[in-house]
């Protein structure tokens, strides 16, 4: 039966929720909630949330004792932390040296045209886009990062199709 | 205390084992410029204006932050350094919207009086006209980001003086601002006591009180001197 299906999975998705809520209190403890942990604690929480929800950097400047204001200052001055949702996908154009000659500009204007411009996500939330200094693939110029898997030797045709698979109007 | 003597633009000047030569200089009435610094605060070495040439060191320094030596020779008005300040301020003029004909503190204003010292009449760089916000959500005061020079003298002031620090910097480069809180409205800030000396503080039009029109706004800068000696040495002292 479908419904009972739905009904234990929900409970199970709550208990996941309060989860996190209790990971981000463990990692505040084993740093006996010292301000000088920000940074670590800001990592447990983008790990766990995805990104920083005002109401999130609100419970860790309580719980550290911290400023409010140094906290976002902090978390805005790191480009890792992220204070939107990102999207469901996620491309980064590796623009180091070696893709940046192999026309990673290419690369990077489809997805600016198509998506969104680099640092931000499509309106949909389908998509994020990012750039990087250099991924270390530099064999495989250029190369990109989709969810974490590397695409080597790409084009725009190539990525053009990749966003037409995942239904990128 | 020992105490160390040096020589600043040629005059022999004494100063306290671990005072600034900016203090040193200040004291022997020699006026370095600068914007970051303000007496009763922590020094930065942010804007970098107050940088001086130590014999015998390639590199410039900022007095603010360097404490004086026994025999040191420094110069602080040398053309090298003129240029490197002349830079610095017309930097700081492009990269906002320093609109002197329209701010409250035209006149009064320190970065207008440093442009002016230096003798900037034009800026060589090409203007960044950033789209900035102003917040006038408070009910005393409000902030013009167009005018702020990030000097970052209201994070301190409202950090170390007053204990509340509602105020900060987000970002970085030329996407930092400062911000209350979590970047939120000021007058819905939790952390503000409305004690309004970050607005004494802030050498341009950036922070102002409210009901002030064009070149109306004085700031009041005795009054960091007497808090901070009344905490100090208990000492009311206007």
């Amino acid at each position: 039966m479908p419904t009972h299906v739905q009904e234990s999975s929900k409970p199970r998705a709550a208990a996941v929720r309060d989860n996190r809520a209790k990971f981000l209190e463990r990692a505040m403890s084993r740093h006996h909630y010292s301000g000088d942990a920000l940074i670590e604690v800001l990592h447990t929480a983008q790990e766990l949330y995805g990104y920083l929800t005002p109401e999130l950097l609100k419970t860790i400047a309580r719980k550290l004792k911290l400023p409010p204001s140094r906290v976002l200052g902090v978390a805005t001055f790191y480009h890792f932390f992220s204070l939107e949702p990102k999207g469901e996908h996620s491309y980064i154009v590796c623009l180091g040296t070696a893709c940046y000659v192999k026309g990673a500009l290419g690369l990077l204007e489809v997805l600016e045209r198509r998506c969104a411009m680099a640092g931000s996500t499509s309106p949909d939330g389908k998509v994020s886009v990012n750039s990087a200094r250099c991924i270390g693939a530099c064999g495989l110029a250029p190369a990109m990062i989709r969810d974490g898997e590397i695409l080597g030797r790409m084009t725009p045709e190539k990525l053009n199709e990749d966003l037409d698979r995942i239904g990128v109007e | 205390m020992s105490v160390k003597t040096l020589t600043i633009d040629g005059k022999m000047v004494t100063g306290a084992a671990g005072e600034s030569i900016f203090n040193a200089a200040w004291n022997a009435g020699i006026h370095i410029p600068r914007l970051c610094h303000i007496g009763g605060l922590s020094d930065v070495g942010a804007c970098r204006l107050c940088l001086v040439e130590i014999e015998g060191q390639p590199k410039l320094a900022a007095s603010c932050l360097t404490p004086v030596e026994e025999g040191m020779v420094v110069r602080t008005n040398t053309p090298r350094l003129q240029a490197h300040r002349k830079l610095i301020v017309e930097l700081l003029l492009a990269e906002r919207n320093h609109i002197c004909s329209v701010c409250v503190q035209n006149g009064n204003c320190e970065l207008q009086d440093l442009a002016e010292g230096l003798g900037i009449d034009h800026v060589r760089l090409r203007y960044q006209f950033p789209r900035l916000g102003v917040d006038t959500s408070h009910e005393r005061f409000g902030i013009d980001h167009n005018r702020c020079v990030l000097c970052t003298r209201c994070v301190r002031v409202c950090d170390e003086v007053e204990g509340a620090h509602t105020w900060d910097v987000k970002g970085r480069g030329r996407n930092s601002m400062v911000i209350t809180d979590l970047d939120e409205p000021w007058g819905q800030s939790e952390t503000c006591t409305s004690c309004g000396k970050c607005v004494q503080v802030c050498p341009t039009g950036a922070l102002f009180e409210k009901g002030k029109t064009v070149a109306e706004s004085r700031k009041d800068r005795r009054f960091l001197k007497y808090i901070v000696t009344a905490r100090k040495e208990h000492q009311w002292i206007r």
